[in-house]
C-alpha cells in the first residue's frame, strides 16, 4: 500500500444491543486508506459497510456499542477520543456523504446558510463572511445560478441537486478523508455519474483520501483503486480493483462478481448467491459467517479465520480460497491462505 | 407477430396549482382569472405496441413519466386522451372504477416496485394471492386453495410462508409473493414496475430468473419498467426510451444499447456503470425542462443535449422509423452506423 495511511481501521468490531439479543454488526474488521485513495465497501444489506461508516464517524445509534478495536486518524484514535476531540475532527478532517440527501439536510434552513455553518465552525470564516463563501462553494459544485440558490430550502431542489450541497458543505473545510455512503442510491443513472465524477475530480483536487460505500460492484469498480468486500460484518476480501476482478478468491467475492449483470451476456450467465446471511444475533456464529453458505466449505473453516500480514496487497479471509489465476509477478497476492 | 398491446397517442395531463374540482372552476370563473389551470404534460402523446411473447424495457429518468404511462395503460387511472387496445378491446373507454370489476381486468396484472409496500400488511401472503382470484375468477373453498398453491410453487414460494404476513417475509419471498399474486389470475400482459430496485444483487438475479422462465412457461408478455439498464439489456426484446413525457427512441434492446441514436440514449448508456472505467465522458448538464405548459415546437431535450441547435429550438422533432429503431431526432442520420444494416 501506498504512503501514510489517511485512516486506518484496526480490528473494529461492534455490536448492538437489542430486546431479542446482542446483534454482532461488526467482527475484526481491518482496513486502511491511503492518502488520495479511493476505497470501496462493498456489500449487500446487512453487511456492516454502515455500520462501519458510523462507528468511525463516532454516530454509531446509542444502542451500539464498539467492543474493540482502533481506528486511527493519524495519530488520533478516533474510537477512544473524547466527544469534544471528535466534534473537532468531524467536518474538518473527516467529512461524510449520507445516502438519502433530503433527509440528512436541514428542512428549514436555506442550504446556503447551512454550508455557511459549517465555514464557520471548521473553516476559519467569519459570520460576514460566510454567505459570500457558501456561494462559491455552490458554484464548484457545479450548482447553476449559486447565489439564488444559496437562499432555496432543500425541498425546493430536485435530489441531484440536494445532494450537490451535501457534497459542499461535506467539503466545506478541505476535509483530508471523505465518508460517501451509498451517494447515488435514489439518484438517476446520468445523475450518479455526474455526481460520481464531481466527487472523483474533487477529490483529486483535494487530494483527499475517499471510502465510497456501495452496494453496485460495477459502480465500485469503476470509481475506486481498491475494493473493500464485507459479509456479515467481516472483511472477506481487500484487493486492487483490477486484481478483485480477475482474480477473486474468496468464494463470495467470486459470487457477488457472477451476480453483477454490467458485462453479462445473458441473464443466464448470471448466477445467484444461494443462502442468505447468518442471523447475527446467534451465539454460535462459526468463525467465517460465510461458510453456512458456501461451496468451497472445507473441514479446516472451523478454525478461527487466517490473519494475513498487514502488508499484503491482496487479503482473502478464507482457508479454502479460490486458485490464484495470476500465478506469476504477484507474490504479495498470493498470501491470504498461507 | 400478433399485436397484444396497442397504445395510441396516449397523453395524461394533470392541472397544476388550484383545485380542479368544479368549486374551484366556478370561483375562477368569477374572480376574472384563466379558467384552465397550466397542466403538467406527464404523459404527452405516446404510441406503441407490445407484441404476443414480447418483452418490452421502459426506461427513463425518473418524473419523465414511466409510472404515469404505467398506470394509465394498466388502467389504474385515466388517461386524458388516446387509446389503449389489449387485442380487440378498447380499455380507455371505461373509467378506471368501472374497470377495476371488468372482465379485461385479469387480462393486464401488475407487479409493483417494492412488495413491502404494495402487499396489505394485514393479509398473509396466502391471503395476497388469493384476492385477486376471488375477485376476478369467484373462487372459493378448495378450488382457490388449490390455485393459490400452484401458483406459489410456481414462483418458489414455499408453502409453508403462505401463512406468513409480509413483514415476516425477506425482500426476495415479498417479490415472489407479489409476483405470484399478479400471475395467479392468469394476464396476457403483465406490467412490471421496478421489480428489483429494492433487492441486492444476489436475490436479484434470481427474481430476474423467475420472471424468464414464467414468460416461457406461459407466454405472457412483459412491460418491465426499470432505470437499471443493465437489467433491461438482459431481460428484453425491445426497449423505449422515455423523456419528460415523450417517447425520444424505441428499437431492439440490444441495438438500442449498442448504439443509441437519440443523444439522451447516449447520455443514459454511457453513464450506466460498468466496472471497468469506460472513458466515456458523456455527461448531461443542467435539469430538465420544466414539464408545465411545455413549449410544443421546442425538443423536450432542448438545453440539456449536447447537439442543440436553432432547428431544436423551433421544431419538435417526430419520431422517425429507421428501420426496425425509432429516434425522435434532427440529427439521428448523423449517429446511424456507417453500414445501412440498422438491426
Amino acid at each position: 500500500m501506498m504512503g501514510a495511511p489517511a485512516l486506518s481501521v484496526e480490528g473494529l468490531s461492534v455490536e448492538f444491543r437489542t430486546r431479542s439479543g446482542v446483534v454482532r454488526a461488526l467482527d475484526n474488521v481491518s482496513f486502511s486508506v491511503a492518502k488520495g485513495e479511493t476505497v470501496a465497501l462493498v456489500g449487500e444489506s446487512g453487511s456492516g459497510k454502515s455500520v462501519t461508516a458510523y462507528a468511525v464517524m463516532g454516530i454509531l445509534d446509542p444502542a451500539g456499542r464498539i467492543g474493540a478495536g482502533r481506528a486511527m486518524l493519524g495519530d488520533l484514535d478516533l474510537v477512544a477520543a473524547t466527544p469534544k476531540e471528535l466534534a473537532n475532527v468531524r467536518g474538518r478532517s473527516i467529512a461524510m456523504i449520507f445516502q438519502n440527501p433530503r433527509t440528512a439536510l436541514n428542512p428549514i434552513r436555506p442550504v446556503g446558510k447551512q454550508i455557511g455553518d459549517v465555514l464557520m465552525r471548521h473553516g476559519h470564516v467569519s459570520r460576514r463572511a460566510a454567505p459570500a463563501h457558501a456561494v462559491e462553494m455552490l458554484r464548484a459544485v457545479g450548482i447553476t445560478d449559486p447565489a439564488r440558490r444559496a437562499k432555496a430550502y432543500p425541498f425546493e431542489m430536485s435530489g441531484g441537486m440536494c445532494q450537490r450541497i451535501m457534497i459542499a458543505i461535506a467539503l466545506a473545510a478541505k476535509p483530508s478523508l471523505l465518508i460517501a455512503d451509498e451517494p447515488t442510491t435514489g439518484l438517476d443513472v446520468t445523475t450518479q455519474a455526474v455526481i460520481m465524477d464531481l466527487i472523483n475530480d474533487l477529490a483529486k483536487e483535494l487530494g483527499m483520501a475517499t471510502i465510497f460505500i456501495t452496494h453496485d460492484l460495477a459502480l465500485a469498480g469503476q470509481r475506486s483503486a481498491r475494493i473493500v468486500v464485507m459479509h456479515a460484518g467481516h472483511v472477506v476480501e481487500n484487493a486492487p480493483t483490477a486484481d478483485l476482478f480477475a482474480n477473486p478468491r474468496h468464494p463470495y467475492t467470486a459470487e457477488l462478481i457472477a451476480a453483477t449483470p454490467d458485462t453479462a451476456a445473458s441473464l443466464d450467465e448470471l448466477a445467484a448467491i444461494p443462502g442468505s446471511l447468518p442471523d447475527l444475533r446467534r451465539t454460535d456464529l462459526p468463525p467465517c459467517r460465510y461458510s453456512e453458505r458456501c461451496p468451497r466449505k472445507i473441514a479446516g473453516c472451523a478454525q478461527p479465520l487466517p490473519h494475513a500480514p498487514p502488508d499484503a496487497a491482496h487479503i482473502a479471509a478464507c482457508w479454502n480460497p479460490l486458485p490464484d489465476r495470476t500465478q506469476r509477478a504477484m507474490p504479495a497476492a498470493t498470501v491470504s491462505a498461507a | 407477430m400478433t399485436v397484444l398491446l396497442d397504445v395510441a397517442e396516449a397523453s395524461k395531463l394533470f392541472p397544476t396549482g388550484g383545485g380542479a374540482g368544479a368549486w374551484s372552476r366556478f370561483q375562477r370563473r368569477f374572480s376574472g382569472g384563466p379558467e384552465s389551470l397550466p397542466k403538467v404534460y406527464a404523459v404527452d402523446n405516446v404510441s406503441f405496441s407490445i407484441a404476443k411473447g414480447e418483452t418490452v424495457g421502459l426506461v427513463g429518468e425518473s418524473g419523465c413519466g414511466k409510472s404515469t404511462l404505467v398506470r394509465a395503460l394498466t388502467r389504474l387511472i385515466d388517461l386524458s386522451q388516446g387509446s389503449v387496445k389489449l387485442g380487440t378491446r378498447e380499455l380507455a373507454l371505461k373509467p378506471a372504477r368501472v374497470f377495476a370489476r371488468d372482465r379485461d381486468r385479469a387480462r393486464i396484472q401488475m407487479v409493483f416496485q417494492d412488495a413491502g409496500e404494495s402487499v396489505n400488511p394485514r393479509f398473509t401472503a396466502f391471503a395476497a394471492i388469493a384476492d385477486p382470484l376471488r375477485r376476478l375468477r369467484k373462487l372459493r373453498g378448495k378450488t382457490l386453495k388449490e390455485r393459490v398453491e400452484t401458483v406459489a410453487i410456481q414462483c418458489g414460494l414455499p408453502l409453508q410462508l403462505l401463512t406468513r404476513f409480509p413483514h415476516q417475509l425477506s425482500g426476495g419471498q415479498r417479490a415472489r409473493v407479489g409476483i405470484a399474486r399478479a400471475i395467479a389470475v392468469e394476464p396476457e400482459l403483465l406490467v412490471l414496475d421496478e421489480p428489483t430496485a429494492a433487492l441486492d444483487v444476489s436475490v436479484q438475479v434470481v427474481v430476474l430468473q423467475l420472471l424468464q422462465r414464467l414468460k416461457q412457461e406461459f407466454g405472457m408478455s412483459y412491460l418491465f419498467v426499470s432505470h437499471d439498464l443493465s437489467v433491461v439489456r438482459l431481460l428484453c426484446d425491445r426497449v423505449l426510451v422515455m423523456y419528460l413525457g415523450k417517447i425520444v427512441e424505441a428499437g431492439p434492446a440490444a441495438a438500442v444499447f449498442e448504439h443509441p441514436l437519440h443523444p439522451y440514449t447516449q447520455a443514459l448508456v454511457a453513464a450506466v456503470p460498468r466496472r471497468h472505467e469506460t472513458g466515456n465522458r458523456l455527461r448531461l448538464i443542467g435539469e430538465p425542462r420544466s414539464p408545465i405548459d411545455p413549449d410544443p415546437n421546442v425538443c423536450r431535450f432542448y438545453g440539456r443535449c449536447p447537439q442543440g441547435t436553432d432547428a431544436c429550438k423551433t421544431t419538435m422533432p417526430a419520431l422517425r422509423r429507421f428501420g426496425a429503431r425509432e429516434v425522435a431526432c434532427h440529427f439521428a442520420e448523423g449517429f446511424l452506423p456507417q453500414t445501412n444494416t440498422v438491426s
